[in-house]
């Protein structure tokens, strides 16, 4: 068990969680007070000692699938001698379909794939979570193909079961069945929560596939080659650009506290520990009124006012998630800043400040950034150097000494004319100027990039490909 | 057990989780096996627990219900920006110290056996981490929305939260006579020390699940039908899904369904649902785009 565990806490860490010698210690512990068998129980003891920000949870319950799949009495895999629960649920699912006269016997092999798929909707229509375990089981043993050895990913047996199982027509289908069973018409209401509830059940027993596929990968291969392949990053270092739909919800998800902390920071940092060199003049000013002693000390404030804060994006695909971020990381913190003034382009550019005055909802304000917008001028394909251009002459005039220009994007200009002199005379005029690039630092200059002839006009370009380093910069800026 | 200071447990306070899970359950409180599992094991190993989640889902509540069903004494320290070591820890009375000292002058008293007087119990005014320390009884100590003290404040909670024992300068260490059960809950606005972390077990209580939710209902809501708090549980689901600026929360929920109840509304209809959502979201923008989910057919 020790050692189990111990290969787990080492994978955790190559995951890039942070666990502490203490925690792994408690974690020891722990595991002495609750059996492996309960274990949803003796899960949440392991993460209530190894982790400590809810943002690493997922990562965190991967690992842990990994290493604890195959412990506990259901999770046996095998036919035959040693029945597990499982396997014994299956046998009374068999029994009921026979007695109702459509079903073969042992295993699914003798089904027909009609009576799978019968037996498949009536346990996902009665969402019994055994149940849907028992056919999860049974549908990979039929359909992967899973043979020991075979050099090919999760994915893709997960893509050979699905689709043997047509798991798209059963929301329709179950839907209909509804219907058919309801006494009287489903108001619209209705409608939508049960097929809610029909699509929540579908994706439950997805997972339970995909949770039986790895504990068949992890038997094969080992938990640490498993794990290894698995290793996913955690949110505030997923990539902007290359994040997958899940990866994006993720990060989503984690934005929003993360700002949260970010602003309650910033708030703090503004209100302690701002004093400057004693204001003399002040001081004795204010000592007047304690008959010439000076009681009451001031001081300068070394800040100037809060900037006013120019950001201009490149919103078209490769960045447009990298733009969206730092917008809304922007706008959640505008109190920040005096003023705080957007403009978007491909290879136009459009001025969508008042998106976000319309509005407290800043996904709102992005959502109508990315419909809404006039940033296509030819072809929508990014101009860097033309978008610049237009921002320079109906807007150059605003720039002035207190403003602080961003300017984002990967500096792709599919070889257009750079008129990188725009910049420049925006570094002339405004207080700064930051390049922020969401591309690794190695791929900057290569191609069409060329964010290095632009940077030359700037106060510095900075890599943002995550959240994490996005968060460093802002942080920084305010 | 004895920890290493030599502060004497109790004896095991639960049997097992599934225990922790029945007996919340008899005061009302539905836990998940998240909930259970932690509770169980901070018993077990003597530690906090760092309770963190959305507002509104319980997380006060859990260390009332733990210390009623564990027949503990609740004390309570509500943190606020700017509390400090004398309103968290102790302070010394100083009115009474100054009194004591007057009426003394002119006996000739000198000054060590006067100080070791004036600094001594009596004059000792206890707050509430001093009173977990010191008490006899069980005791479960709940320290509500740490994350709104300073990080500095914070060092404060060390020596507690991992010895059980306060040090006073004029008195030396206070050990606890019984370990208490201690919750931490936090609303996540700003990131707590690792010092703190590493020292809790960290317990994420999140919305709950379609079905707890339900039980909730239930358990909370005098004479609901089954019916009806199911059907609460699936709408409040559904509107959860949607990108809002706060989702409802559990007491959201209860609201809501307290004002069917009062409405006498048996089953929910759209119509119901939108003149009612009001109770459930808070923000304009939230009401608008809930109401127009509603109404589309897809
Ligand atoms: N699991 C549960 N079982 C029974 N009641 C619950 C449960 N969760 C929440 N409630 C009820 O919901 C309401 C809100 O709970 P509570 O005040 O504990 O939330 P909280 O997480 O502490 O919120 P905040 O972060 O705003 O302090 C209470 O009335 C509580 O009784
Ligand atoms: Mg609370």
């Amino acid at each position: 068990m020790l050692e189990l565990l111990n290969g787990f806490v080492v994978e955790l860490r190559n995951a890039g969680l942070p666990v502490s010698l203490t925690e792994n210690l408690d974690a020891m512990e722990a595991v002495q007070h609750i059996p492996i068998e309960d274990r949803d129980a003796f899960k949440y003891a392991l993460g209530a000692t190894l982790i400590k920000n809810h943002a690493h949870w997922r990562s965190f319950e991967t690992v842990f699938e990994v290493y604890f799949s195959l412990r506990g009495p259901e999770y046996k895999i095998g036919d035959g001698d040693d029945e597990t629960d499982i396997d014994e649920m299956w046998r009374e699912m068999q029994e009921q379909q026979q007695q109702e006269g459509n079903g073969g016997q042992g295993g699914m092999d003798g089904m027909t794939p009609e009576e799978i798929a019968q037996m498949l909707m009536q346990a996902l229509m009665n969402g019994d979570q055994g149940m849907m375990r028992a056919m999860a089981k049974q549908s990979v043993q039929r359909f992967a193909g899973m043979e020991p050895g075979r050099p090919v990913g999760g994915t893709y047996y997960l893509y050979r079961t699905l689709r043997n199982l047509d798991l798209d027509g059963m929301l329709d289908k179950m839907m209909e069945q509804s219907r058919e069973d309801a006494p009287d018409d489903l108001t619209s209401l209705e409608e939508r929560l049960e097929k809610e509830e029909y699509a929540d059940r579908i994706e439950k027993f997805k997972g339970e596939i995909e949770a039986e596929i790895r504990r068949r990968l992890v038997e094969d291969r080992g938990a640490e080659a498993m794990a290894k392949t698995l290793r996913k990053p955690l949110p505030e270092d997923v990539e902007f650009m290359h994040a997958s739909r899940d990866e994006m919800t993720a990060l989503k998800k984690s934005l929003q506290p993360l700002t949260r902390k970010l602003a309650a920071r910033l708030a703090r940092k503004r209100k302690h520990g701002r004093k400057g060199p004693l204001d003399f003049r002040n001081t004795v000013r204010h000592s007047l009124s304690y008959g010439g002693v000076p009681a009451e000390p001031k001081f300068k404030y070394p800040r100037p006012a809060k900037p006013e804060l120019m950001v201009v994006a490149d919103i078209s695909g490769s960045v447009a998630a990298f733009a969206r971020f730092t917008l809304m990381l922007v706008y959640a913190i505008s109190g920040q800043f005096s003023k705080v003034r957007s403009f978007v382009f491909i290879d136009g550019l459009d001025e969508v400040t008042d998106y976000f005055k319309a509005t407290e909802d800043i996904t709102e304000a992005i959502h109508r950034v990315n419909t809404e917008a006039d940033v296509v001028w030819v072809d929508g394909h990014s101009d860097y150097g033309h978008a610049f251009e237009v921002f320079w002459n109906q807007y150059g005039k605003d720039v002035g000494p207190k403003t602080t220009v961003l300017l984002l994007g990967d500096a792709r200009n599919n070889y257009h004319a750079s008129q990188s002199w725009v910049v420049k005379e925006i570094q002339q005029k405004a207080r700064h100027v930051y390049w922020l690039n969401p591309e690794p630092k190695s791929y900057w200059n290569t191609g069409d990039s060329i964010v290095g002839e632009y940077g030359t006009h700037t106060d510095g370009v900075y890599e943002c490909r995550n959240l994490r380093q996005l968060e460093g910069f802002v942080e920084k800026l305010a | 057990m004895t920890t290493d200071n030599g502060a004497v447990a109790d004896t095991n306070r639960f049997q097992n989780v599934q225990g922790v899970r029945d007996d919340l359950k008899e005061v009302n409180y539905l836990a998940d096996d998240g909930i259970a599992g932690v509770a169980f094991l901070a018993d077990r190993l003597g530690k906090p627990i760092l309770v963190e989640g959305p507002a509104g889902t319980g997380k006060t509540q859990l260390a009332k219900s733990i210390a009623e069903i564990t027949g503990s004494k609740l004390i309570r320290l509500q943190c606020y920006e700017g509390l400090d070591e004398s309103k968290a820890l102790y302070e010394w009375n100083y009115k009474k110290q100054l009194l004591r000292i007057q009426t003394e002058r002119g006996d000739n008293e000198d000054w060590t056996e006067m100080k070791d007087d004036i600094f001594s119990d009596e004059f000792l005014l206890t707050r509430p981490l001093l009173e977990a320390i010191t008490a006899d009884e069980p005791v479960v100590l709940l320290i509500d929305e740490v994350d709104r003290v300073e990080v500095e404040t914070e060092a404060l909670l060390l020596e507690i939260l991992s010895d059980y024992q306060v040090s006073i300068p004029e008195l030396g260490t206070i050990t606890a006579k019984q370990i208490p059960l201690v919750f931490l809950t936090s609303n996540n606005t700003r990131e707590l020390s690792e010092a703190l972390k590493r020292r809790c077990l960290y317990l994420h209580v999140d919305y709950p699940e379609l079905d707890r939710e339900r039980e909730i209902v239930l358990a909370k809501v005098p004479d609901i039908t089954e019916s009806l708090a199911d059907q609460v549980a699936r709408i409040v689901r559904s509107i959860r899904q949607l990108d809002l600026k706060k989702a409802p929360s559990v007491s959201e929920t209860l609201d809501w369904a307290r004002t069917l109840m009062i409405l006498n509304i048996d089953t929910i209809d759209e119509q119901t649902a939108k003149e009612t959502l009001n109770i459930l979201l808070k923000y304009q923008t939230d009401i608008a785009k809930a109401t127009k989910e509603l109404s589309v057919d897809d």
